[in-house]
């Protein structure tokens, strides 16, 4: 397996979503390509700390306000 | 997580709340608001890139989700309804500050940014340790404002809030292919965009 080929793959290794098979062939590739074990790594990390961490955060305050305008408009029909 | 993994012959919580707000339950309305609006402002702030647009587009998504509620069937969750409309309202959103300027979530994907990896070094260990709060929060702001719309909203939909690509396809109005193609390009240009803070610094290196 190539580089390419691997990385063709990388968004199915990563979701958990290759047959035994596939996975099989991805880690002998792996095993064998610090590259690309480096390029799942931090691209598992990148998803994680995306996943994480809110990069636009709602606060209170103004959450709150658009509740209530939405509320009162529901209420008297929109 | 908005999403939950219920079985086929089960029914969606959100069924029941949208059934009674239908019946002018606005309590039920509420509740279903309360559980979605922090999503619906974040994918609105990706696609506007502008705090206000985000915030009017909560509001304008929620007054027209409970507008046409009957006209929701049902056969996709009420959450991909709801983010269909948010996006459509956003994309709208922007089309106004752009002075009219067509907007879709085709623009801008012409780049081979990052489908092939150049920075191979490996990354520290938690490199989100070495930053503070703020300044992390910056850096990922910052970087995922610099890709392709297209690809950012794909990432965010299929990522952060956790749709599958199905759902994802089926929201945006793209093929899952296109999906596909967008999910592995985003992932890996915000890698390598990612790595100039993460990166394992050498000796002597700033």
């Amino acid at each position: 397996m190539t580089c390419t080929e691997f990385l063709a793959m990388l968004d199915e290794l990563i979701d958990d979503d290759v047959s035994a098979q596939t996975r099989s062939e991805l880690q002998e590739h792996l095993n064998g390509c610090e590259h690309c074990e480096v390029t799942l790594n931090t691209t598992r990390k990148t998803i994680e700390i995306y996943r994480s961490h809110e990069v636009y955060e709602l606060p209170n305050s103004v959450r709150q306000r658009l509740h209530d305008a939405i509320m009162a408009r529901c209420k008297h029909g929109c | 997580m908005a999403t939950i993994q219920i079985g086929e012959n089960e029914q969606h919580p959100d069924l029941a709340l949208v059934a009674s707000a239908r019946t002018g339950d606005v309590q039920a309305f509420e509740t279903l608001v309360n559980k979605y609006d922090r999503q619906i402002f974040r994918i609105a702030q990706h696609i506007t890139q502008n705090r206000e647009d985000a915030q009017d587009v909560v509001q304008d998504a929620f007054l027209k989700a409970y507008e046409k509620l009957d006209q929701f069937q049902g056969n996709s969750k009420f959450y991909t309804w709801l983010v269909r409309i948010a996006v459509n309202e956003s994309l709208m959103r922007l089309r106004k500050r752009r002075t009219g300027k067509m907007v879709s979530i085709d623009d801008d994907i012409e780049t081979d940014e990052g489908s092939v990896p150049r920075d191979l070094a490996d990354w520290s260990p938690n490199p989100e340790q070495n930053y503070g709060q703020a300044e992390l929060a910056e850096i990922l702001r910052k970087t995922i404002q610099g890709l392709p719309h297209g690809f950012r909203i794909v990432f965010v939909l299929r990522d952060v809030d956790g749709l599958s690509t199905e759902e994802t396809a089926e929201t945006l109005g793209l093929s899952v292919p296109a999906v596909k193609s967008r999910l592995l390009r985003a992932r890996l240009q915000l890698r390598e965009r990612l790595s100039r803070y993460f990166r394992n610094k050498k000796a002597g290196e700033k």
